[in-house]
């Protein structure tokens, strides 16, 4: 009996159906992550070129200078009453604040600005040296990319070595591996870093040093999970059976089935490089400081969110968190790409 | 390609390729967290001896834990015997020389059950079939690809095949590329470890037809590894009827299955439906369960279930009797 479908109306497209395709179009082609991670790669090529001051120096008098958007606050008018003379001049009394002023007389109006307006000169305001917050963003760019990168690249592989070993052969280079993993676990990192910079002294390449040591254990142990699971296919069995050789095993039929967790624990592990980065630096064991770092930013600026000068941490604070969330969407969006049996689908 | 004709040329049908003799694979059994310590050993495959001969067909069956998979592993050399060798063309495969392993490997090649998880999901089509002869073979990229069209062909399956994704294959399909990359390297012997098991009914005969063809067109020795009675029946020459590790039952399968002979062989053979609905068979029905390969009964290790066990067979352990010319047994009924 053939079912009578003639009452049947194409419902047209719900909003949330529509929402879901403008997703899917957005989930296909990530745009505004790409836009924003290809902005912090911009930068940090070419921080010299697009920068529009110097980053490590700034005038004091310029310092703590809103972004340019906001105006100046509250003009306190007071009028010079007494003057004490003294050998550098005329002073005028306020409170606790002295302000020196050689040619005040009695009956001055003096204009006290409890806050300076923003201006152009400094696009995202300036820090508590006068240094203009937007051009060591755009530095900052330039230490984050190339500490995550070498971090990443060095620990990374390291990680992905000895993972790789540990759940393939198993045994006592697994045990060794996962004993070495537990060790890092319980040791101190801070601590570590504290004492390589007191004894090395300060440098880049000793934060990636430390920053690679914190990172391998987490590639290895993921990247072993994933070999265990791996290496009882039937493919990796019948590859033996064809007398590959180990190498090839592991690199061209067990390797590349690691490479979406690889991706999803990089882009959580740059995150997490950029942040433990900013701890170093905060407690002078990072990046040596007049080098613009965002963490170093966020921890300059810290103490000085309560009296309402909030531009020096939020700036690199926002960068921060848009790079990692980009890596985020980027990442998910790229492991979708790699895997062969979703790219079928849409 | 002049390498493969005169690797066909060697073997005449019937002759011996593949001998075992007195296999065994015992897995130890530890206990203790830090200083472990062996306890017991499972016998997984205990004691098993038989031939392969070029272009013929042994089926292999038993139920689940029997140590059929155990043997397909060992033939496959991923397993090492515990004890007893495996004779290639006269050779100990498993104490011989890096190049003469190397041989056997390309002339050793295996279709598994699982046509999912068979095929490296990463790699082309082409790449998989290739492989065996990347690793193997010293020829050109362009001869590659020729066989793999070639052996595409051959297993049913189309060149424009080569350039998909295993995942875009149905089960079916999945297993004639298994097929497809065990054929690659010309092998003298392929182990089928169940190879129609997960596959849908009306796709099982399909694979087994293709398998016979290409067993008369590549002259290759079959090593059929199956719990299906009747899929065995169709495919082999030879049956060997395997318990706890051991080959009860070793004979043509025409007398096989006319004339079960060991009282396990009968019951296995009453469980399998017959062939036609009206047909009246007796049904003899197992008491309990396997044993434990870690303990395994004293004397016959069948007793203890066995309709027909006598005073001796739980104390004795039966040695191989030979009914007729290639059908032996191990029970003390004969």
């Amino acid at each position: 009996m053939a079912a009578d479908l003639s009452g049947i109306i194409i419902a047209p497209p719900t909003t949330m159906a529509r929402a879901a395709g403008a997703y899917r179009k957005f989930r296909r082609w990530p745009v505004i992550p790409l836009f924003l991670l290809g902005l912090v790669v911009f930068a940090g090529l070419f921080a010299p070129l697009i920068s529009p001051h110097n980053p490590e120096k700034g005038e004091l008098k310029d310092r703590n200078i809103p972004p340019a958007w906001l105006g100046g606050e509250t003009a306190l008018k007071l009028v010079v009453e007494r003057l004490s003379i003294n050998d550098r001049g005329s002073q005028v009394t306020l409170r606790d604040a002295l302000v020196i002023n050689p040619n005040a007389k009695v009956g001055d109006q003096l204009v006290i600005v409890t806050k300076p307006a923003g201006s152009t000169k400094f696009l995202l305001g300036t820090d508590h040296l006068g240094r203009d917050v937007l051009s060591r963003i755009i530095y900052g760019a330039r230490i984050s990319l190339i500490v995550s990168i070498v971090t990443l690249g060095v620990g990374g592989s390291i990680g992905v070595v000895l993972g790789l070993a540990a759940g393939y052969y198993g045994g006592w280079v697994d045990e060794t591996l996962m004993r070495l993993v537990d060790i890092k676990l319980a040791i101190p990192l801070i601590l570590i870093a504290l004492v390589l910079v007191i004894t090395l002294g300060q440098s880049l390449a000793i934060i990636v040093t430390v920053l690679c040591l914190f990172i391998w254990p987490r590639f290895a142990r993921q990247v072993r999970g994933e070999v265990l699971q791996l290496k009882n296919m039937d493919y990796v069995s019948l590859a033996k059976v064809s007398g590959a050789s180990t190498a090839r095993i592991l690199f061209i039929h067990i390797f590349p089935g690691t490479i979406n967790t690889l991706i999803v624990v990089a882009t959580l592990q740059v995150g997490i490089v950029i942040l433990l980065e900013s701890t170093l630096s905060f407690l002078g064991a990072g990046v040596p400081p007049p080098t613009p770092a965002w963490g170093s930013m966020v921890a300059d600026g810290r103490d000085k969110l309560a009296g309402g000068v909030w531009w020096i941490s939020t700036f690199p604070g926002l960068a921060i968190m848009l790079t990692v969330v980009s890596l985020n969407l980027f990442g998910d969006w790229l492991r979708d790409k790699l895997d062969p049996r979703l790219r079928q689908m849409e | 390609m002049t390498t493969t004709e005169s690797s066909r040329s060697r073997s005449e049908v019937g002759q011996v390729l593949l001998e075992a003799k007195n296999l065994k694979k015992y897995f130890p059994v530890t206990k203790g967290l830090l200083i472990s310590k062996v306890t017991g050993h499972i016998k997984a495959v205990d004691d098993i001896s038989f031939q392969l001969r070029a272009g013929e067909t042994l089926g292999v069956v038993g139920e689940s834990g029997c140590g059929k998979s155990t043997t397909a592993k060992m033939m496959l050399m991923l397993e090492t015997p515990t004890e007893g060798s495996i004779l290639f063309e006269g050779q100990d495969v498993h104490h011989s020389s890096a190049a003469v392993r190397k041989s056997y490997r390309s002339s050793v090649q295996a279709v598994f059950q699982d046509p999912w998880s068979s095929l490296n999901p990463r790699m082309r089509v082409k790449d998989i079939i290739a492989e065996p002869m990347v690793i193997n073979w010293n020829i050109s990229h362009a001869e590659q690809q020729e066989r793999v069209m070639k052996l595409l062909n051959d297993v049913g399956l189309n060149e424009y095949h080569s350039n998909l994704f295993p995942h875009e294959f149905s089960g079916g399909q999945r297993q004639r590329l298994a097929i497809a990359r065990a054929l690659a390297l010309n092998p003298r012997v392929i182990v089928l470890d169940e190879p129609v098991s997960a596959l849908d009914v009306s796709i099982r005969a399909q694979i087994m037809n293709l398998l016979k063809d290409l067993q008369a067109e590549y002259n290759v020795a079959y090593m059929l590894i199956a719990h299906d009675l009747a899929t065995v029946r169709y495919m082999c020459d030879w049956v060997a009827v395997m318990y706890l590790g051991e080959i009860v039952e070793l004979s043509p399968v025409h007398e096989m299955y006319t004339n079960p002979s060991h009282p396990y062989t009968k019951a296995l053979m009453s469980a399998a439906l017959p062939s036609h609905p009206d047909m009246e068979q007796e049904e003899i029905i197992l008491q309990g369960e396997v044993p434990s390969p870690l303990n395994p009964p004293s004397g016959c290790y069948f007793h203890p279930r066995c309709p027909a066990a006598m005073d001796r067979c739980a104390v004795d352990k039966p040695g191989r009797t030979e009914l007729a010319p290639g059908h032996s047994l191990t029970c003390h009924l004969f």
